[in-house]
């Protein structure tokens, strides 16, 4: 990455060409247990954007001062004590889709992309930079969760944010709302945004 | 505290086949797909994972219920169980090192990578929510990190063959790996109504 990224090529580099689900398969981890429904998808993605862009901010204010050879437990604390914020927020305005999200919210600490991304980019940046480094990333995860729980939710329950789109008449899959079918979606993504990709002629 | 009323034996089954943390909670997947290239490194780790697994579900939960829920800081448990696993990988890595440098050879390099890995974390907090027993937890900790090493040694073998299959050039790498995964959760899953873990 050069000295100075600039803020546009920054944005179309992480939501696209370097999606962190499509090129690296990171953070997939705690996401794909959420994605059965948008609902839970968009609080758990709001979650990570805001842990991500926070998380990087801090990183990239104390750099400095931050020791090389513990730089990572650091970087983690950081992230958990960001991530028991948004844990304490949730469990007080949205009490149910907390205890949806189950252990999955604390599982944002070992996401692997707010690491990554710490360390790759808010190490070597500056403050501001680096928040919208963290913001974009987060974006692109975003949109990749989402199409996926999009899929999930209107096969496997006929609605979307919890409401009734498809006709009576439609049979749920049944497999949408299981385990598997996140990993045959996410699959199925992957390949449709590598071909787009391919096309467009990006070094895949 | 209301312990779920389940038999070890079951849960120990459970935990490696129906509700394989992996398959079923899609917990520790970076590290599995990224070493699932290569058998040996996948052994390596699947036995770090398991011991890392072990220990730390016991430790954790002594620390939870002796230390945590008594001085009212359960918010803390993120921070705490991650500082856990994080001082536990540091002391088992030290333990090798110093009785067994031939093992310190196999597992050194995967420790590391174990403090991040979602799986060690994720079981942490199942207990938590679940309400496990001391025993019941030790027991769940094993299973699942023996069933995160049975799924990452099928999936190493699997992937040698697909390999040298006829993959669409956009499907390689990630994406056929992916989809490979969901065909073993299918297998895993299908028994589940058997087996109940909470």
């Amino acid at each position: 990455m050069s000295s100075a990224p600039a803020p546009g090529a920054m944005l179309r580099d992480n939501l696209w060409t370097n999606n962190p689900i499509f090129m690296q398969i990171l953070g997939i981890c705690s996401a794909l247990a959420v994605t059965n429904l948008l609902t839970n998808t968009m609080i758990m993605t709001i979650a990570v954007v805001g842990v991500m862009g926070m998380t990087n901010l801090t990183v990239s204010l104390i750099k400095s001062l931050i020791p090389r050879k513990v730089r990572m437990m650091v970087q983690t604390l950081i992230i958990a004590s960001y991530v028991i914020v948004v844990d304490i927020i949730l469990r007080a305005y949205l009490p149910d889709i907390s205890r949806a999200l189950g252990p999955y919210v604390g599982l944002i600490i070992t996401n692997c992309i707010i690491m990554g991304r710490a360390e790759a980019f808010a190490q070597q940046n500056p403050p501001l930079l680096s928040v919208w480094d963290g913001v974009t990333s987060a974006f692109g995860y975003m949109g990749v969760l989402l199409a996926i729980a999009l899929i999930r939710e209107l096969l496997g329950f006929g609605s979307l944010f919890g409401y009734q789109v498809m006709p009576e008449i439609f049979e749920p899959w049944i497999i949408m709302v299981m385990p598997p079918s996140a990993f045959f979606v996410l699959g199925i993504v992957i390949w449709i945004g590598k071909a787009i990709m391919e096309r467009e002629g990006a070094p895949a | 505290m209301n312990a779920p009323d389940i038999n070890l034996i079951p849960l120990l089954f459970a935990s490696i086949f129906t509700s394989n943390i992996l398959l079923a909670n899609f917990l520790g997947m970076c590290s599995f797909i990224s070493i699932s290239k290569d058998m040996q490194s996948s052994n390596g780790l699947g036995m770090a994972v398991t011991l890392v697994l072990f220990l730390t579900s016991g430790l954790n939960w002594v620390v939870y219920h002796m230390v945590l829920v008594p001085l009212g800081l359960e918010y803390l448990r993120f921070i705490i169980f991650i500082t856990v696993i994080a001082s536990m990988v540091q002391i088992i890595e030290m333990v090798i090192d110093r009785v067994s440098p031939k093992l310190y050879i196999t597992l050194g390099i995967f420790l590391p990578l174990i403090t991040v890995n979602c799986a060690i974390l994720g079981v942490s907090l199942f207990l938590e929510i679940r309400e496990y027993t001391f025993l019941q937890s030790l027991v769940y900790g094993l299973g699942s990190g023996l069933g995160w090493w049975l799924a990452i040694m099928l999936l190493a073998a699997i992937r040698k063959k697909v390999e040298k299959g006829p993959v669409p050039a956009a499907l390689k790498g990630p994406g056929i790996t992916v989809i490979t995964i969901g065909f073993m959760a299918m297998a895993f899953i299908g028994f589940g109504g058997m087996l109940p873990v909470q």
